[in-house]
């Protein structure tokens, strides 16, 4: 898409397509030619780890709606017989979730790539939204599909989840259990949520595919943001996407599968929580509600704030921060390898990401290593929102970044520039 | 920083698990070498079929085992029962029938018509629902038993630690619930089953030792296989699965290296 295309159709058929629906020249643009920085490394490679995560995701999920039922009496029989009786169900049930949470290991990493390596920053900010965007969705469906196998953590997830729209009551009262009952379909949690959340567990994961599609469309439009974060300047810097990054992607997303594979034939149950194979029942409430271990740093972070309305809006703020980010970071400077100071406050951004999922995963009054989780869980919060709306601008304006490199090129093969392709 | 999430969710595993620090406190639980766990664990056979033994004439009295059929015991990867085997035990569970030629339910003493089970039936429940289970066990409702292991922090060890808990003196100051019983490894020590195996309470066909060790562990073996039945199976599909991606991955880093070779 940068550029001008290069396809050239060879044969009759090719030629006739390519005059009415060029869809081979876009293919050809999009994933054989499009020049791509020489100097991505490994953490690159989880776009397309991520591209196959979801496809899994969507081919498994396919596949056991078709023998699962979105009924309250049923689901939780349902997903048992799927384990038992369904051919190699309990294979596509395991991998569909750990496949949950592979991919959002994925985009974690991904997205601690983008904001190390400054790729957020213009020209790319649509790009980075759309990614939020992604993100958020995938949120959405992740924490949907949680609730479908009924057990005690997914009625009991959907019941706090949702009740966090009725702090809104505070604002204007009884709008937020006016929304929550909406949300519902009854007067608590049941049937009706069920199968609507079912509906929307099969419909968003194609509108994430669309808004891939956009993220994609976005990328090729300015091209890879690279590790040192400065502009391709000629030919000489960048590589055809095909055969250089199908072949570093394909590797990657080998090595990935195997860690996927670890956990599906090995530890299938150990990112799931026990409660979740006891049926749901509304009578008896688990001794901790906790979400799964990749929405534990919001949960955290809800639960620091004594006020609920407030911690709704910590939780709604921590998340839409991710869209402002282009315009926080005031540094001319996109990678971190050239920014001293902020290389080192990402780092603790990261670990403080970790310690607000470990919060999270505690209960609410527990004291860990002599210090009351809450408090920890506050002074992670105050971090977190600090590092992206005082560090970000204030780092940028202080910091003098080291010297930037002339070119990729240069960079990666020293002086004597002479690139074979 | 690609392992740092795995990582913390150890931590948090290991950290919270608790210390016997105050009353009520769960004790650490026992833990035993069991032989369907590793990435080449397969169940052990003669405990599945002693525990098999174990559910069916101890547990089995206020446990249902609901989401188990009987077929499923002569399959692969289970506890290996022939299939007449099976079958005969299959026959030995009453099963409530439908209606017969003239569309009765009930007999002509008003009890519901009964059946032999077949390979197709699951274990028949106990009791006829869940108020009758309450009813005729103080209150306290016994958990269906298909998915126990799965459903307990602590697994095969937790169930393992629970039925073979009992008979420990409570700590002085601990005054045990009327009708209940102490088990340190129940969270608040009062527990409503009451202790369930005694040493050689079943005797096993095969005349295998039957401490209350021996039944607790081929019980637990039995309910493990009852809780995830395609454990051998998943356990055999990876390590082919393993095998393939590797040399997969072996070949696509030669092709990375090979197509890249000119590039750097």
């Amino acid at each position: 898409m940068s550029g001008p295309s290069t396809y050239v159709p060879q044969t009759d058929l090719t030629r006739w397509l390519d005059s009415r629906l060029p869809i081979l020249r876009l293919a050809h643009d999009t994933v054989w030619t499009f020049p791509t920085p020489r100097n991505l490394n490994f953490w690159y490679a989880f776009g397309a780890i991520l591209t196959f995560c979801l496809g899994v995701q969507i081919v498994t999920g396919i596949v056991l709606a078709m023998h699962y039922v979105p009924n309250a009496g049923l689901a939780f029989d349902s997903v048992e017989n799927i384990m038992r009786d369904v051919n190699y169900g309990w294979l596509l049930r395991y991998v569909h979730s750990n496949g949950a949470s592979m991919f959002f290991l994925a985009v974690y990493v991904h997205m601690f790539r983008g904001l190390y390596y400054g790729s957020y920053k213009a020209p790319r900010e649509v790009l980075w939204i759309l990614g939020v965007i992604i993100y958020l969705l995938m949120v959405v469906t992740a924490f949907m599909g949680y609730v479908l196998p009924w057990g005690q953590m997914s009625f009991w997830a959907a019941t706090v989840i949702t009740n966090l729209f009725t702090s809104l009551d505070q604002v204007i009262p009884h709008l937020g259990s006016v929304i929550a009952t909406w949300l519902w379909g009854d007067f608590a949690v049941g049937d009706a949520t069920l199968n609507r959340f079912f509906s929307l567990h099969y419909l968003l994961p194609f509108v994430i595919a669309a808004v891939v599609g956009l993220h994609i469309w976005a990328l090729h439009v300015p091209g890879n943001n690279n590790p040192l974060g400065i502009d391709v300047k000629g030919p000489q810097d960048s590589l055809p996407f095909h055969p250089y990054y199908t072949a570093k992607d394909a590797f990657y997303v080998g090595l990935f599968a195997i860690l996927f594979a670890v956990l599906v034939f090995y530890a299938p149950e150990f990112v799931g929580n026990p409660d979740n194979n006891i049926p749901a029942n509304p009578l008896v409430t688990p001794t901790d509600i906790v979400p799964e271990w990749y929405l534990l740093p919001f949960y955290a972070m809800l639960r620091s704030v004594p006020q609920k309305l407030i911690g709704v809006l910590v939780l709604v703020g921590s998340l839409l921060t991710l869209a402002f980010i282009p315009w926080l970071d005031w540094s001319p400077v996109r990678s971190n390898r050239f920014r001293p100071l902020m290389k080192q406050l990402f780092w603790v951004f990261v670990v403080d990401c970790i310690v607000l999922g470990y919060c999270g995963s505690q209960s609410v009054d527990a004291v860990r290593f002599g210090m009351p989780m809450v408090v920890v869980a506050r002074v992670a919060t105050a971090y977190y929102f600090a590092f992206f709306w005082l560090i970000m601008p204030i780092v940028g304006l202080i910091e003098t970044p080291k010297p930037l490199p002339d070119s990729i090129a240069k960079s990666v093969l020293g002086t004597s520039a002479a690139p074979a392709e | 920083m690609r392992f740092a999430l795995p990582l913390g969710l150890a931590l948090a595993v290991v950290a919270s698990a608790p210390g016997l620090a105050a009353t009520g406190d769960q004790m650490p639980l026992k833990h035993l070498e069991w032989s369907f766990e590793g990435p080449f664990g397969t169940f052990n056979r003669a405990d599945l079929q002693h525990g098999f033994q174990v559910y069916k004439e101890v547990c089995s009295a206020c446990h249902s085992l609901n989401r188990v059929a009987f077929h499923t015991l002569a399959e692969e990867g289970g506890p290996g029962f022939s299939d007449p085997q099976m079958k005969a035990i299959a026959a030995g569970y009453k099963i409530p029938a439908g209606p017969n030629d003239k569309g009765e339910t009930v007999d002509d003493k008003g009890q519901p018509l009964m059946r032999s089970g077949t390979p197709a039936d699951h274990f028949p429940a106990p009791f006829a629902n869940d108020d009758a289970a309450r009813a005729a066990n103080g209150g306290a409702l016994p958990p269906d038993l298909s998915v126990i292991v799965k459903a307990r922090p602590g697994g095969p060890d937790y169930v393992y630690s629970i039925i073979s808990g009992f008979g420990q003196k409570p700590p002085p100051g601990f005054k045990v619930t009327d009708g209940k019983y102490y088990n340190p490894y129940f969270i608040g020590w009062n527990i409503a089953m009451p202790p369930p195996l005694t040493d050689n309470q079943v005797t096993f066909v095969d005349g295998a030792p039957a401490k209350i060790d021996d039944e607790a562990k081929a019980v637990v073996t039995f309910l493990s296989w009852a809780s995830e039945p395609h454990l051998e199976d998943r356990h055999r599909m990876g390590l082919g699965v393993m095998v393939f991606l590797v040399v997969l991955s072996g070949l696509l880093y030669l092709s990375y290296r090979r197509v890249w070779r000119d590039a750097h």
